[in-house]
């Protein structure tokens, strides 16, 4: 009795450590966020909240020229939504089909072309961020959601992930649904899709967190203010800050970054359970 | 009106290897057939061949009189019953029902009323909107054969739809399928491994061994007149018994044994005596004698096996050989009983090749 104490009060120990060790940097943004500038300036980081939370957020949020030059963090907000969602949806849409042609059809090559698709997981953007440019203003996308989103929604790791989990899918399943007169189409659509429910689920709000923590591509590929994220966001304010002139804008910078830290928070928070069970379980 | 026609029909997969090597066969509409053989004998594999889930190498398949080699498995008008019942888990009962209905543009009103009539024949009414996992396995086997039973085919196909079930229930599903065939006069071609399955449910079965029929015919033809030894040892529970023997001319010899009353057997070849366990009869002047060790009590009859005394075997070995009693007759471990053969229902087969001689 006494040793399962012991073992728990270390292992809580060393669990509130590491929650402390994460998330303190967190709450120093936080409660610098809400102070006023002059405060920041002549004391740097604060450790508790201050009384300049509405003030700062609201002119952040939605005053002109409270935040950037012109663009609101609304729309900020706006982009980097619209980014998160259209890359973690393209990335889904992309990847089953992807894997159901892998796995369901017999062509010539779906084999090496599956590995060839594998392989590119060791070819990050970096790689090919100049050539994938080039393209996009061939196409005149430079600064448009489109070409934003396009050029990175093929997904070596979300078309493995569905490769893997419809091979578990039990054979007997498509042959009962080609018995029933089921089309390719209607067998993806009316079982294969439904089934991968949870995995789908999992994979969004995975490819939602990645997609809007993107950083390198949406600098290069946005040069107008109003396309930002609210990543290329905060890198901008700072860089007016270290470009100085006026009084730097500490807590707005900061309160930046927790509005740009909030909703991948939240759409874990929330879509957890089915987080967890598209990773966990497989549904048969 | 014809059933099920096979001509020649082959099977060799891409890598060589050939799982059906020549089978022609006719099935008459309604009748109900089983395949039966052990694992890997192919006998899937030409069930899967009809239901056109197999290409098929060589030779033809036609129901009804059109050849359906090229013709894909919705358009061949048959419906088959999984093993693992293969029901869509995210459907309700209804909903997996219905599906192949749906596909095949039935109206909602005509959907729904089949549904609800095959649902009352197998009594899973109260089960409609229910999902799979929350049905026990006798009642998914149900929903499984509701969903072939709706689209109303030329053939039911089934693929040892009984193996996951318990014993129980297993008996209690063979005699509904056997009944509910009757009703609905559909031709049925059925793969098991079981013997007594395939005994009980057939018309006609056809022992499959190795890609080929070694036999085909009613089920009491198969197991009183087998044509080789391997449909007389897959036929029959318990087991038939098997003894090496010799004809000397006269009589059959197998170490100290000689049985007289045969005749016209080959004499220049090893031969194999079998008779069935309820050929062997518990008798004071009989011509062979088992000692006993084992006695398995089956309630209205008691199997006792044993060896055969004096019956030519491998060095340290013995043959062993069961027999069917009356649930009175308790031997003794060790004890020597004396038994009669029925000559006339003896079964004697050629070693080499598995022919019967007699």
């Amino acid at each position: 009795m006494k040793n399962t104490n012991w073992r728990l009060i270390y292992a809580h120990t060393v669990l509130i450590i590491g929650v402390i060790f994460m998330s303190f940097p967190v709450w120093v943004a936080f409660s610098t966020s809400t102070h006023d500038d002059v405060t920041i300036l002549r004391n740097g980081l604060q450790f508790w909240p201050g009384t300049h939370f509405f003030e700062t957020y609201w002119e952040v949020l939605f005053v002109e020229g409270g935040v950037m030059k012109s663009v609101l963090g609304t729309t900020m907000l706006k982009n980097s939504l619209i980014l998160g969602i259209g890359f973690a949806v393209g990335k889904v849409i992309i990847s089953m089909l992807a894997a159901y042609a892998i796995v369901y059809f017999r062509f010539r090559l779906a084999a090496p072309l599956f590995w060839i698709i594998f392989m590119t997981l060791l070819l990050p953007l970096e790689v090919r961020i100049i050539p994938s440019y080039e393209v996009m203003a061939g196409l005149n996308l430079l600064d448009t959601h489109t070409g934003l989103i396009v050029p990175l929604i093929a997904s070596a790791t979300g078309t493995f992930f569905f490769r893997q989990f419809f091979r578990s899918v039990p054979e007997e399943l498509l042959e009962a649904a080609r018995l029933d007169g089921a089309t390719p189409w209607r067998f993806f659509v009316d079982i294969l899709i439904p089934l991968s429910k949870t995995m789908i689920a999992a994979i969004l709000i995975i490819m939602f967190v990645v997609g809007w923590n993107q950083y390198l591509w949406p600098l290069i590929m946005t040069t107008k203010e109003e396309n930002y994220t609210l990543v290329i966001g905060i890198k901008q304010i700072y860089q007016v800050l270290a470009e100085g002139g006026e009084l730097p804008q500490y807590q707005k910078a900061f309160a930046l970054t927790i509005l740009a830290t909030l909703p991948p928070v939240l759409v874990v928070l929330v879509f957890q359970n089915w987080f967890v069970k598209g990773l966990v379980e497989s549904e048969k | 009106m014809a059933g099920v026609e096979l001509t020649g029909v082959r099977k060799i997969y891409p890598n060589g290897a050939e799982a059906v090597r020549g089978v022609d066969m006719t099935i008459e509409h309604g009748e109900f057939i089983v395949f039966v053989g052990p694992s890997g004998c192919g006998k899937s594999t030409l069930l899967r061949m009809v239901a056109g889930l197999e290409s098929i190498t060589e030779g033809e398949i036609s129901i009804d009189g059109r050849i359906i080699n090229e013709v894909s498995p919705a358009d061949r008008d048959v419906a088959m019953v999984f093993q693992n019942y293969a029901l869509y888990p995210h459907m309700t009962v209804r909903g997996n029902m219905s599906y192949g209905l749906k596909n095949r543009g039935n109206s909602k009103a005509e959907i729904h009323e089949k549904v609800e009539e095959a649902a009352k024949m197998l009594r899973i009414h109260d089960f409609l909107d229910r999902r799979p996992q929350q049905l026990s396995g006798g009642q998914r086997q149900r929903v499984a054969m509701g969903r072939a039973i709706v689209r109303e085919p030329k053939v039911f196909l089934f693929d040892e739809p009984l193996s996951n079930l318990d014993a129980k229930l297993r008996v209690q599903m063979r005699i509904e399928i056997k009944r509910l065939q009757r009703r609905m006069d559909v031709t049925s071609i059925y793969v098991t491994h079981d013997q007594t399955e395939a005994m009980t449910l057939a018309d006609r079965l056809a022992v499959i061994n190795d890609g080929r029929i070694e036999q085909m015919g009613a089920p009491l033809e198969l197991y009183n007149n087998p044509t080789t030894l391997f449909v007389a040892s897959f036929i029959g529970s318990p087991q038939i018994n098997l003894v090496p023997v010799v004809f000397d001319g006269d009589k059959l010899i197998s170490g100290d044994i000689a049985l007289s009353g045969f005749k016209d057997l080959p004499t220049d070849a090893d031969l194999v005596l079998g008779i069935r366990p309820d050929d062997l009869t518990q008798n004071g002047e009989g011509e062979v004698s088992l000692r006993v060790d084992l006695v398995e009590q089956h309630g209205a009859e008691n199997l006792i096996y044993g060896a055969l005394l004096g019956a030519a075997a491998e060095e340290g070995e013995e043959t062993e050989i069961c027999i069917k009693v009356d649930q009175q007759t308790l031997p003794k471990i060790d004890a020597t009983l004396k038994l009669g053969v029925n000559k006339s229902r003896a079964l004697v087969f050629r070693k080499d090749n598995g022919q019967r001689v007699l």
